[in-house]
């Protein structure tokens, strides 16, 4: 050892590099390359799969829809590209069926999101009561979840049918004329949202409930102690205890209301799904997108509109945080 | 076990590195044939992309075909939605991937696929024995070079299907001579026996058709050009034949006429099955449609009267892939599926029209009767009705969206918005569709 320090010293070799022959040398090196490999390069590894899919599946396809969205492009002739620069924004700018559809996207997701997680609360603070059969009701809650977006809004079609569905049929028999529930704009649009709120309320129902069950029980005894009655209790512990999942299912509804697609393109059928409606009563931006693009064949059209919903989403959250900021600032 | 570790993770990691990438890899390398079919041991596949009821597979010929050809297999898939399948289409064409060795043409997209695929389809002329085709049939197929992209299935002649016994409650005559008489070669005169309908019908709430667009495509079809001229340019705007047709359908709508039903969707068939209206322009292979919703319990109560003039409406062809290996085979195939024998067998089973002169001129064809419409003669009623079609017919490029659009703009009038105001959305949104 201490040969090789003086030799180091002298600038030979580095310092702390065992005195060996050069074969081991590179050997040792290999090794040490190895293990600094594997424990800065493994992490890597293990998620490169995730990143590899991720490009391929959603970077590409974002960076390449961005791309198409600048051009004049239709999908029968997808090589045929003619550059346009941003007339397609300014274009979607001008264009009322897009704010018609930002409109109708805002309220029936509005409609939907609001009464489905006031629900969703209230099922799960029922759910996380000692009762008979909790599994039962538990995972009955998550069937509706668990069918399809085709079969669901199938069947509420006919349920909502203007001359034999069963609602009318219902209104009929206690003397109320029967409704246009496809035709017209607010009972299409509350039709629609019954089949979001019919599909996720069970879900949102099960969240809360895993974290209300976080919740430590010596804060609800506390407060009944403190003589709080039940809603009380609801209130003021278990509410603010499951606030980060209540932010969660908000920022996961908004998600999803701003993509509504499935629900109101199997209600209305047919080229009146594709449109929402004969008037666009009920066309989202999730159906506009698919109208110029699988309607009018026009993909360069398309991708801005799915562009338009994503600079959107984006905005929203930014808002969002500025909103809070402002807030806690003020506060 | 430091060593082993690290063995372990980085076996771990580059098996899940190679997965990943061969993942990414799998999916831009499909399989050898693009379009599914193909030759093995002496055996033929021929794959089949089909949409509705074209009547090949439901009446038993592919069957037919693989008793008489044993070395042939013919997988057939059908999409019940034409806009559906044509959408796939078109993404499989563009992709040039996921095709079948024969796909279905319906006649709103013939115009498109001529003028912006005709590469990808196999050529068909001078293909023996097609020559039996009704004249206008193939030159709707053809591109204009002269290649002919498909060989014709069905037409679409126009006939009016009613229901005697709401034409009885409203004091109308029930015979089928006679009602076709009431409205001979005036679709204006047709409405007018709808006033007199509504006025004389007694006994429930009975609508006299079924939706303004029907009778709005039954007056456009008649004409030789519709949304297009000669020269390819649109002319759905100013074509008086349009705006005549627009007028005369929103009369209906606005005067309650109409059932405000829309063809083809749900609301439609309950329609038919518990008899909200008592007619429907119909054309030949909307027959099995109409038995087939309206059932049993309505048989005999339908009847088939002639329209006032004569249209095509609908229809459709098959193409063969270019790329298809076993293209020959193929084209075998569809130009015996197009054959007169089997076009009249098809028209026999489910009522689609020939579009074949032959078969047209047949005994089969010519004494034809449907039992489910009161056992009309429905062979010598649509066969004079395909004589009416014009000899030329204008397509276009967008003339199914077109269509599509007009109906809704109907729906429209129907549900209650001025006719002006619907117009003009209509021309809006169909400049967005097609401009």
């Amino acid at each position: 050892m201490a040969t090789s320090t003086t030799k180091a010293l002298a600038g030979e070799e580095p310092p702390g590099a065992p005195r060996t022959t050069g074969g081991e040398r590179t050997a040792r090196r290999r090794s040490a390359l190895l293990h600094r490999l594997d424990v800065k390069g493994a992490p890597f590894a293990f998620v490169a799969p995730f990143f590899v899919v991720f490009a391929a599946f959603s970077f590409y396809p974002l960076v390449y829809t961005s791309w198409i969205s600048l051009h004049d492009v239709e999908l029968a002739t997808l090589d045929v590209m003619e550059w346009v620069a941003f007339d397609n924004y300014v274009e979607l700018w001008g264009d009322s069926r897009f704010w018609n559809a930002l409109q109708n996207t805002l309220t029936i997701g509005v409609i939907s999101t609001v009464p489905q997680l006031l629900m969703a609360l209230g099922l799960a603070h029922l759910l996380n009561y000692r009762m008979r059969a909790s599994l039962f009701f538990r995972v009955a809650s998550l069937v509706p979840y668990a069918t399809s977006v085709a079969a669901a809004a199938l069947v509420f079609t006919m349920i909502f049918e203007r001359d034999f569905g069963m609602i009318n049929w219902a209104l009929g028999a206690v003397g109320v004329d029967p409704v246009n529930w496809e035709a017209d704009k607010w009972p299409a649009q509350v039709a629609i949202s019954t089949i979001v709120i019919w599909r996720w309320t069970g879900y949102n129902a099960l969240l809360y409930l895993a974290a209300m069950q976080a919740i430590p029980a010596d804060r609800y005894e506390a407060a009944s102690l403190d003589g709080a009655s039940r809603w009380k209790q609801f209130t003021h512990v278990t509410v603010p205890g499951i606030r980060s999942t209540i932010v969660f299912t908000i920022v996961l509804s908004t998600i999803g209301a701003t993509q509504l697609f499935g629900e109101p393109l199997i209600f209305g059928q047919g080229p009146n799904g594709i449109t929402g409606g004969a008037d666009n009563q009920y066309q989202t931006l999730g159906l506009l997108l698919y109208e110029e693009g699988w309607k009018n064949y026009q993909m360069g059209r398309s991708a801005t509109v799915a562009w338009a919903m994503f600079m959107l989403l984006v905005l929203a959250f930014v808002a969002q945080r500025l909103i809070k900021r402002l807030r806690s600032r003020t506060s | 076990m430091g060593t082993l570790g690290s063995l372990r993770t980085r076996a771990v990691a580059t098996v899940a590195v190679v997965g990943a990438l061969a993942l990414v890899a799998g999916c831009s390398s499909g399989g050898d044939s693009v379009t599914g079919g193909g030759k093995k041991d002496g055996k033929v596949t021929i794959t089949m992309g089909l949409f509705g009821v074209m009547g090949l597979k439901e009446t038993g010929l592919l069957e037919q075909y693989e008793k008489e050809n044993p070395d042939v297999e013919i997988k057939a898939e059908i999409a019940g939605d034409e806009q559906t399948y044509y959408t796939a289409l078109q993404t499989r064409l563009a992709a040039g991937d996921g095709l079948k060795d024969i796909q279905g043409i319906e006649i709103g997209r013939a115009k498109e696929i001529t003028e912006t695929q005709s590469d990808k389809f196999a050529d068909f002329a001078g293909t023996a024995g097609t020559d039996h085709f009704l004249p206008w049939k193939q030159s709707q197929i053809s591109t204009a070079d002269g290649k002919v992209l498909g060989l014709g299935t069905d037409i679409g002649p126009m006939a009016v299907c009613y229901r005697k016994d709401y034409f009885e409650k409203a004091g109308l005559p029930t015979d089928r001579e006679e009602v076709g008489k009431l409205w001979e070669g005036d679709w204006n005169k047709y409405v007018e026996v709808g006033r007199t309908f509504k006025k004389g019908f007694k006994g429930g709430e009975v609508a006299y058709m079924d939706s303004a667009s029907g009778l709005f495509n039954a007056m456009v079809y008649g004409h030789s050009e519709q949304y297009y001229d000669e020269k390819g340019d649109l002319i759905h705007d100013k074509n008086p034949v349009v705006k005549d047709a627009w007028e005369l359908s929103s009369d209906a709508a606005d005067e309650d006429l109409t059932a405000k039903l829309r063809q083809f969707q749900p609301g439609w068939d309950p329609g038919l099955a518990n008899g909200t209206f008592a007619t429907a322009v119909c054309p030949a292979w909307m027959l099995s449609h109409i038995s087939e919703k309206a059932g049993d319990a309505n048989q005999g109560k339908w009847d088939v009267a002639r329209a006032p003039k004569g249209a095509n409406w609908g229809g459709a062809f098959l193409g063969v892939v270019e790329k298809s290996p076993v293209k020959e085979e193929a084209q075998k195939l569809v130009a015996w599926l197009t054959a007169p024998e089997q076009q009249a067998h098809i028209f026999k089973e489910i009522g689609n029209i020939p579009s074949s002169q032959e078969a047209l001129q047949s005994d089969d064809v010519k004494n034809a009767e449907s039992e489910y419409f009161s056992g009309a003669p429905i062979g010598q009623i649509f066969g004079a009705a395909a004589q009416e079609i014009p000899d030329k017919q204008v397509l276009g490029r967008k003339d199914g969206t077109i269509k599509d659009t007009f109906s809704q703009g109907l729906a429209l009038v129907e549900q209650g918005t001025a006719r002006d105001k619907a117009w003009n959305t209509t021309m809006e949104r169909i400049e967005k569709a097609v401009g």
